[in-house]
């Protein structure tokens, strides 16, 4: 960029010479186009990644199964009703026992583990403790073996998980897939009950087969400390076990020293919840896939199970979906004009038929939204996420059945069909001899059959940050031109140095942020219980003392000082927008889902930012709408401002100072979770929102 | 036919009398087979076929053997062998309930895929080179790749560890191997029988593979005759191992199931193989002693033995033996024939429960760590039930009790291991290396070179409940043409082997046995060893898949680097504007157009380039650029149009 610049600038020097012309490369006037139609093209590069990410559920292809070795459904099911009663039996007893005794102590696990033994797996109980993720801010990217171990660990509250491994008969035991299944062993619960009837008739079933290859291992996890700690606690302790003495050890009557079991690296892994009725005829099977930071399994995997639950099973398989968008009506209307677009171009050449219905692009937009949503956060959708952390492919699959949990004659069906999907899909994972690696890790999902892989959703996102290296180009000329006027000395003339003044400014708005990134951490280490509402106005009070600090120090850096003092508005714009786009780049390849809603704010931000008053001072209708969208943009790109209008959108009205705990609370998970959502926020988008504000009440 | 008959008359003579010359000449050559059957705890059986093939010494440099097979006898002497085991393994071996602590198990318990190990009987330097024609010669004879352990990052020179001191052995494994009939052929091939009679005829291939666990074993070793000018003998040992579960009918659980030989392995057995000296099939019962008197000498308690409350023979044993802890059925079947074959069945009347012996403690490994960077290989002994039982036997002369338990492992080269963070837990306290260790001994690996080798011997005191053994390893990368076909798979690393040298296992039998190399092999004190699983390490592989890319990418590089070199090299900014400024007029588009197409078309330079100029437009919109643009895009619309629309 720099040298098109100076190219620039040559020619202009040799025009003004009266020199005849040289044609510069076309490369060099390409460039020089672009960048003196900078306004234009930002319009235009703009509206064009918005119409792009509108028309990717337009783009979405088929799934399909990549590795041929997986080969789902060719093989005839095995599972026999001497199987579903062994599930029906368990599920019995649990209701009995239930229906006999208040839930205390470790007899529901002892059940499990006796039908495990019965079964003829390796049994074993492993106690933990449910608290798990603290925030530290140098352990913000580390491997998840950065949970310390307490050293005062009471016993008063410590969760009991059961797991049983088969071992395959003719195995090396290298491999083994991992079954979850949640469960409350303190208030039970029937439909929990059902996943466990599920998981008991297949492992009942994969006791006596003679085709494992891996060895199977199945979690039964202590849902009562959430969902997502057990199953870490579990990872943890079989991946980086601390061979030192732990205190839990002691606690309550079961002995679990030293009797941990392994079964080689974890090819796999299928978390199994039964939950709720379905609002359907069918069974609903919803699949949530992604894991932290929007990293998600091997497409192959979902498609396994998608495969075999439509053409197998006969479930309704769903995806998340954001509702609200359903219902909205300009979305409607945007999916009728693609339908007639498509429509159109089927009449003039039968084979361009990309149009689809606007029905379908209504659901594929609003599950579009949900994933990008999802991956954007940061936080895993469910246990499996804990899996992503040590490379393995793992997948929640929540089943709601259409019967109400005490009807026993549905009940043998349901676990039939249940088990019979999981049969299959262990069947397909046992038969790979590689890990997955043939199908995409980088997707979209807009349906469960339909994905959007990287090379299309990227074009989106490139094309929208297109404008900004352009604009920032366009404006530093137009800068270099301003000081050249306004100073007469010739010594200050150094072209080149420029930048250096808005680049301070830009640099110390940045480490603001940073600081302000890490300051939650030491907010958290004040003693006291503090409410979320109190801390994050500790931190807003803080945060705003800071920069009016930053501002008072650091002469030039604040909007409010004399003419002569500031920088030029338009070489700080320059900088900003250079800034914005480096960290949105950054940000697009660690997590693309984040990188890609961040653009859609900041770049028509950092587009729009103009000062203000000179636009009042001049009273044009043009400058006057210019600024106000510009202000527009700013309100709703204030993080908290836009957190409260997603909020909105999903239905979830909240006003008034509540706003800021709720907001609180939200960046708390967001770090808990180690999202780097969290680290965007505060190192790229919160400064370079800074930045705007301070050009949108630039003195000039 | 007469004339054919008439010709095959005395080549059968002749046939016989060499026969008899062979016998008179090689006496001493023996081939004995015998099997030995167990009912496992687990509701399985265990069936060990045991071959031995004895060569004595002889002057005849082993040219002609009678029963021995020729291509071993070379291998032995062409490679200088002094000693070699080669076993061919599927499915792991479950040292809690099919033991740890007996001769069958230290012995037939064997790592997953191929082990080989050798002792030369060659000077130090040859010792490398006989090796890898060993290999070789092994690969062929067994249809095995065990050539790939030719490499001299695949094996190791262990001096101690290993339970042989030697320093000409060399031990390889290959865990990724795959075992099956291919590699069984072969090795039948070297019985003088084959399969096609005597025991070894019950090796009905879908049952033997069924099984959940078969190992077959090649172990030979020269036999010194002490006297000069004789070679030295050989003793060539072959084992088959498997472990079946006999299908029931019952749906008991705590029943164990009868079985007999016919409903294990689908065939029964008709007559001994007549090339051997002893034919024998043993039964023997675990824990089985509580309830029985002290000697066998009648009759009726002999019968009692094989015929009471809990379970039934169909056959009566020739010999009943007492062992410590088990009794030994021997059933000799040379007396069975086509019309009454030997097809012994074992029916359980009452459920019976006991337990196997097992190692003083039970090793296992496993990996620790995520991602593709780092990783550490934790090995966990555990504590097992006969470990107070053995206990008392090992004190120190400082009046100590403890275990000793040498492991040996060995780490290919892309598992860089830091041997300075070896850490050792005993009941979950940290120790210090002074205290536990006894002996390390340490080659590191180098890369591509050779694999890294950890040897070491701990003394850990008796009443320990578990310790733990953590090393931490960085993964290697690999160039891109050593990775197999399958690289997503992951990298193996072989089998650890944990030997208690201060335990040895042996069946004492209270009476003096018959020459049987089966039982004198078990009598014989052997080493109490394990293999630990084998390990999956998944390194960082390169996406195969995207040559194309890569390709397209480098291509895009070299064309913009090289493009924009030599317009540097060559083009001279000054000159040009100097020229430039030179020229007076400018000419036509068209004209120039012209020219160059009349230049072109004569195959000469063209002329007089002071005339003509470069057109430089004052608009980046010209006519001909927009003529250019339009053409490009109907071009490519038309394209378009026709490639899809067939």
């Amino acid at each position: 960029m720099a040298s098109e610049k100076r190219d620039k600038e040559e020619e202009e020097v040799k025009t003004d010479d009266g020199s005849p012309k040289i044609k510069p490369r076309p490369i060099v006037q390409l460039g020089i186009f672009l960048v003196a139609h900078s306004p234009v093209f930002s319009v235009v590069f703009s509206a064009a990644g918005v119409l792009a990410l509108l028309i990717l559920p337009l783009l979405a292809k088929n799934t399909y199964i990549s590795e041929n070795a997986l080969m789902p459904g060719s093989a005839r099911s095995m599972l026999s009703n001497r199987d579903v009663s062994d599930g029906s039996k368990l599920v019995k007893d649990i209701k009995n026992y239930w229906l006999n005794h208040e839930g205390q102590g470790v007899e529901v696990q002892k059940l499990i583990g006796k039908y495990m033994s019965d079964m003829g797996a390796e049994v074993y109980y492993q106690k933990f403790h449910p608290e798990g993720n603290q925030f530290h801010p140098l352990h913000f990217f580390s491997g998840p073996d950065s949970y310390t171990l307490l050293d005062n660990v009471s016993c008063a509250s410590y969760g009991v998980n059961v797991a049983g491994i088969i071992r395959a008969p003719r195995g090396d035991g290298k491999e083994s897939i991992v079954l979850v299944t949640p469960y409350d062993f303190i208030n039970g619960g029937d439909y929990e009950a059902l996943s466990l009837g599920i998981t008991s008739t297949l492992f009942s079933l994969l006791a006596r087969v003679t085709w494992l290859s891996k060895d199977i291992i199945w979690l039964v996890t202590d849902s009562r400390y959430g969902d997502y700690r057990p199953v870490a606690a579990w990872l943890t302790e079989y991946h980086s076990p601390s061979f030192k003495v732990s205190d839990l050890l002691k606690c309550g009557e079961l002995n679990t020293a030293d009797t941990f079991r392994r079964a080689g690296t974890v090819a796999a892994a299928l978390v199994l919840k039964v939950d709720g009725r379905s609002e359907r005829f069918e069974d609903t099977l919803s699949i949530y896939a992604e894991a932290s930071n929007g990293q998600m399994p091997n497409l192959d995997l979902i498609n396994v199970v998608n495969y075999l639950a439509v053409h197998r099973q006969g479930f309704y398989v769903k995806v998340e979906k954001v509702v609200s968008l359903l219902s909205s009506s300009w979305l409607k209307i945007i999916g009728e004009i693609f339908e007639a677009v498509g429509k159109l171009a089927r009449t003039l050449n039968p084979d361009w038929n990309f149009g689809i219905p606007a029905a379908d692009y209504l659901e594929g937009s609003a599950t579009l939204a949900s994933s990008l949503y999802s991956q954007a956060l940061g936080i895993p959708t469910g246990p499996h996420g804990a899996f992503r952390d040590y490379q393995v492919d793992a997948i929640t699959l929540k089943i709601s059945p259409r019967f109400p949990p005490d009807s026993k004659t549905r009940q043998h069906d349901f676990f039939l069909r249940g088990a019979r999907l999981l049969e299959g899909t262990i069947r397909s994972v046992n038969n790979l001899l590689e890990k997955f690696h043939q199908s995409f890790f980088l997707y979209l999902l807009t349906s469960p059959s339909k994905f959007i892989s990287v090379g299309v959703y990227m074009i989106a996102f490139a094309l929208l940050v297109a404008p900004l290296p352009m604009v920032a180009a366009s404006l530093y000329i137009e800068g270099c031109k301003a000081l050249t006027k306004s100073t007469d000395n010739p010594t200050e003339n150094l072209k080149s140095w420029k930048w250096l003044d808005a680049a301070k400014q830009v640099f110390a708005l940045h480490l603001l942020g940073f600081i302000v990134t890490l300051l939650p951490y030491f907010i958290c280490q004040v003693p006291g219980q503090h409410s979320p509402r109190n801390r994050s106005i500790m931190w807003g009070t803080t945060s705003s003392s800071l920069l009016l600090i930053t501002f008072a120090i650091i002469p030039g850096c604040s909007p409010f000082s004399s003419r002569h003092h500031g920088t030029n508005w338009a070489v700080l714009k320059s900088v900003t927008i250079s800034a914005a786009f480096i960290g949105l780049c950054l940000m697009s390849i660690i997590n693309f889902a984040t990188a890609e809603i961040g653009a859609l704010l900041l770049v028509p931000t950092c587009l729009m930012a103009q000062p203000i008053k000179p636009a009042l001072r001049s009273r044009r209708i043009k400058s006057l709408l210019g600024a106000f969208c510009s202000m527009v943009l700013l309100t709703i790109g204030f993080p908290v401002m836009f957190f409260a209008i997603s909020k909105g959108l999903f239905g979830e009205a909240v006003v008034g100072l509540s706003l800021g705990g709720e907001f609180w609370t939200w960046l708390e998970s967001l770090w808990a979770w180690k999202s780097a959502t969290y680290l965007y926020i505060g190192m790229v988008h919160l400064p370079c929102w800074l930045l705007c504000l301070c050009i949108l009440f630039h003195p000039s | 036919m007469a004339c054919l008959v008439r010709s095959w008359i005395p080549l059968l003579f002749l046939q016989s009398f060499l026969v008899a010359i062979a016998f008179g000449s090689n006496e001493g050559e023996e081939f004995s087979e015998e099997l030995l059957l167990k009912p496992l705890p687990d509701r399985k059986v265990l069936a060990h076929f045991h071959f031995e093939n004895r060569a004595p010494p002889s002057n005849s440099h082993g040219r002609n053997h009678h029963l021995f097979p020729k291509a071993i006898s070379q291998l032995v002497q062409k490679f200088r062998v002094k000693e070699m085991e080669l076993s061919f393994t599927q499915g792991r071996w479950n040292h809690e309930h099919w033991g740890g602590f007996d001769p069958l198990s230290s012995m037939n318990a064997k790592p997953v895929g191929v082990e080989l190990w050798a002792v030369f009987d060659v000077p130090q330097s040859q010792v490398d080179i006989s090796w890898k024609n060993l290999t070789h010669a092994l690969s062929g004879l067994f249809c095995a790749s065990i050539n790939f352990l030719e490499s001299s990052t695949s094996y190791a020179a262990p001096t101690w560890g290993f339970g042989t001191n030697s320093d000409k052995l060399r031990y390889g494994s290959l865990p990724r191997e795959a075992v099956c009939t291919e590699n069984l052929t072969p090795w039948l091939k070297l019985l003088p029988c084959r399969d096609k009679d005597g025991i070894s005829a019950l090796m009905n291939r879908p049952s033997v593979y069924r099984g959940f666990y078969h190992s077959q074993r090649l172990h030979l070793s020269t036999v010194e005759s002490g006297q000069e000018g004789l070679g030295s003998g050989i003793v060539l040992e072959q084992t088959l191992t498997v472990v079946i579960q006999p299908e029931t009918t019952s749906v008991e659980t705590n029943m164990q199931p009868s079985w007999s030989l016919s409903s294990l392995f689908g065939r029964k057995v008709v007559g001994s193989c007549v090339l051997a000296k002893s034919s024998n099939v043993y039964l023997q019962l675990e824990g089985r002693l509580g309830h029985e008197s002290k000697n066998v000498d009648t009759e009726i308690e002999a019968h009692k033995l094989w015929m009471n409350s809990d379970f039934d023979l169909s056959l009566k044993p020739d010999r009943v033996i007492r062992e410590s802890s088990s009794l030994l059925f021997i059933f000799d079947i040379d007396k069975s024939s086509d019309s009454e074959p030997f097809d012994l069945g074992l029916t359980w009347k009452l459920p019976s429960k006991w337990s196997c012996e097992q190692a003083p403690l039970h090793a296992s490994r496993f990996l620790m760590g995520s991602g593709n960077e780092r990783g550490a290989i934790a090995i966990l002994l555990k504590a097992t039930e006969s470990q107070e039982k053995l206990s008392g036997r090992n004190l120190t002369t400082d009046g100590r009790c403890t275990i000793k338990a040498n492991i040996f492992q060995i780490f290919p080269w892309y598992i860089k291991v830091y041997y300075h963070t070896l850490q050792i837990f005993v009941d979950q306290q940290q120790k210090t290396d002074s205290e536990v260790l006894k002996k390390i001994n340490v080659s590191p690996s180098t890369d591509k070179v050779s694999s890294g080798m950890l040897e070491m011997m701990l003394e850990l005191p008796c009443e320990v409940k578990s310790a733990a053994i953590s090393i931490e390893y960085d993964k290697g990368f690999l160039h891109i043409d050593e990775y197999p076909p399958d690289a997503n798979q992951g990298f193996d690393i072989p089998s650890a082997l944990i030997s208690f040298p201060s335990h040895h296992a042996s069946l004492d039998f209270q009476e003096e046995l018959s020459k049987s190399p089966l039982l004198s092999s078990f009598k014989e004190k052997s080493l109490v060893r394990s293999y630990t699983e084998v390990l999956l390490v998944p390194l960082t592989t390169p996406d195969f898949s995207m040559p194309y890319n890569v390709i397209t990418i480098t291509c895009t590089i070299f064309a913009l680097y090289f493009g924009s070199l030599l317009n540097v090299l060559r083009r001279r900014i000054g000159e040009e504007e100097r020229f430039l400024k030179s020229q007076g007029k400018k000419r036509g588009g068209l004209k120039q157009l012209l020219s160059r197409l009349t230049a072109k078309i004569r195959g000469r330079p063209i002329e007089a380039p002071s005339s003509e100029s470069p057109a430089a437009e004052s608009s980046f919109l010209s006519s001909k650029l927009i003529f250019k643009i339009i053409l490009v895009a109907g071009a490519a619309a038309a394209w378009q149009y026709f490639s899809t629309d067939k």
